[in-house]
């Protein structure tokens, strides 16, 4: 069971979050301007990476709030986590900290 | 040589230490007129199908670890084709229709055994859901009946169906042409079969890049054992589908989830089915060994670790002793995780992809196992003609821009 690191309430057992699928697809700003292959990709193509994935989880069971997380798939090791709405923070600062 | 009476009693005068080894392991050529990326269940047999359907003998299969080691030695080996949907329904049914005369193809016994499988409905929702299914099977010649609680215990003895339970048992739906096979003996008979045929298996032998010509055509593979020339190029890597795509800068709708399952100690035989429940999150079937064979629902995160959360097993155990009070004392021998490969949908693509010579077959997702002959036969032939077969010609990758999606995620029977 992985220990996650609420931005907003702190560290926490895996049984009170949500995972909710890979963080940082945007919609699009105008749903009518974009083509099927586009919306294809918004709706249904992931990275899936073996290595450092952002992804998003909600702290159902806590603050009820969605934040972000990066976390290494092949490790399961979380590197950082932070509040939804924040900028996809730098991976290399981030490996440095990890001592990588 | 052939397994037979005449061959295992002379193999008998020699102490069986003669028998040869069922599969050579050649050093890879600089060239073969197609590669397959991955030696499980469903690359061998790809391999199989192609030299035996196809005449296509100058090929190889590429492994990165060994023959049968990923999800084809992980799952929980069981057989159906209770599905949904016609497209699904000729797809899984293609499969059991070749597993039935499976051993006796391969000359290797894959111990297919047609016990039926139960699942069952504890809610209304189920009810509605599983009768649908058993109704569209039906109306497609698949066998799959509706059981009361009473029949479903009349068929496995040792299930529950007191009304006090959590989650009462209200109904099940049983194919009995489902079963189990087992899982090794899939990769081993389809390896023997193939290498006897001339194809190439090469084992530790990691793909880490795929090359192309001008044209963006393929035109080979590097491997930690040298670049390879192919113009034909099968992925069937499981939950590395995404990787190994990658290196052709083709993104796909996947999503690799760890799942796991657990056996028991052995005991005597209580079982003579396999039993399973999507709403309760528990399968179980018993092995020719006597473990109790157990599966769990796939974790919450994307994962490449092969392992899983404790509190997933434990949730399923918790349900496996409500619906089998007897075997509550029980201890577990092992557990393990292996990598799926979801797709959003719970159908799997098989076909061509944008990169000319560079096909695919993923996304089994929770269940690729009991299609592993019928999705081989289909893929050889898709990569053979350069265009799918009837069966799987709906499976596109194209789908999801499209839109016809073969929504599966009731009938995929594991909590995900």
């Amino acid at each position: 069971m992985l220990l996650i690191p609420c931005p907003h309430c702190g560290p926490r057992p895996e049984i009170e979050f949500r995972y909710a699928g890979e963080a940082h697809v945007a919609r699009a700003a105008d749903p009518g301007a974009v083509n099927d292959q586009d919306w294809a990709e918004y709706l249904y193509f992931r990275s899936n990476p073996k290595g450092i994935h952002f992804e998003r989880w909600r702290h159902v069971s806590g603050c009820a709030r969605f934040f972000n997380c990066v976390r290494d798939t092949v490790s399961d090791k979380i590197l950082t986590t932070y509040p939804a709405g924040e900028k996809k923070p730098d991976l290399g600062t981030l490996m440095k900290e990890a001592g990588r | 040589m052939r397994f037979s009476v005449f061959n295992l009693a002379r193999q008998a005068l020699s102490a069986h230490r003669n028998w040869p080894e069922q599969w050579r392991s050649p050093e890879p050529k600089n060239a073969y007129d197609a590669i397959i990326i991955g030696a499980g269940g469903h690359g061998l047999g790809t391999a199989y199908y192609l030299a035996k359907e196809h005449g296509m003998r100058n090929i190889a299969v590429l492994e990165k670890g060994w023959l049968g080691g990923g999800n084809t030695g992980r799952n929980t080996t069981i057989i159906r084709s209770n599905y949904l949907w016609e497209e699904s329904q000729g797809l899984y049914e293609h499969a059991v229709k070749l597993w039935e005369n499976l051993s006796q193809e391969l000359n290797y016994n894959v111990m297919y055994s047609a016990r039926g499988v139960m699942m069952l409905a504890h809610t209304i929702h189920d009810i509605q859901v599983f009768k649908r299914h058993v109704h569209a099977n039906r109306l497609q010649g698949i066998d799959n009946e509706w059981l009361t609680p009473e029949q479903a215990k009349e068929f496995c003895p040792i299930l529950n169906i007191a009304p006090n339970m959590r989650y009462p048992i209200l109904g099940a739906a049983l194919q009995r042409r489902g079963g189990v096979a087992r899982h090794d003996a899939v990769a081993w008979g389809y390896a023997r079969a193939a290498s006897a045929m001339g194809v190439d298996i090469i084992q530790n032998c990691e793909v880490t890049g795929i090359r192309r010509d001008a044209n963006g055509a393929v035109s080979g593979v590097e491997t930690t054992r040298g670049l390879i020339g192919t113009k034909k190029i099968g992925v069937v890597a499981a939950g590395h589908t995404s990787v190994v795509m990658g290196m052709a800068d083709v993104r796909m709708p996947l999503e690799s989830y760890p799942l796991q399952a657990l056996v028991s100690e052995p005991i005597k035989p209580i079982m003579p089915c396999v039993v399973m429940s999507n709403t309760i999150h528990a399968y179980m079937s018993q092995s020719d060994k006597g473990e109790l064979v157990i599966g769990a629902g796939t974790d919450a995160y994307t994962s490449y670790s092969q392992t899983g959360g404790l509190h997933i097993t434990t949730h399923t155990l918790d349900a496996i002793c409500e619906l089998f009070p007897n075997v509550r004392r029980l201890r577990m021998l092992r557990n393990w995780g292996g990598i799926v490969d979801v797709t959003p949908d719970r159908s799997p693509i098989i076909g061509k992809t944008p990169v000319k010579g560079l096909y695919v077959n993923c996304g089994w997702g929770t269940g690729g196992f009991k299609a592993t002959p019928g999705s081989a036969n289909v893929f050889a032939h898709t990569i053979a003609k350069d265009e799918p077969h009837p069966i799987n010609a709906a499976f596109t990758l194209d789908r999801f821009r499209t839109g016809r999606l073969i929504d599966e995620a009731a009938a995929a029977a594991v909590a995900h």
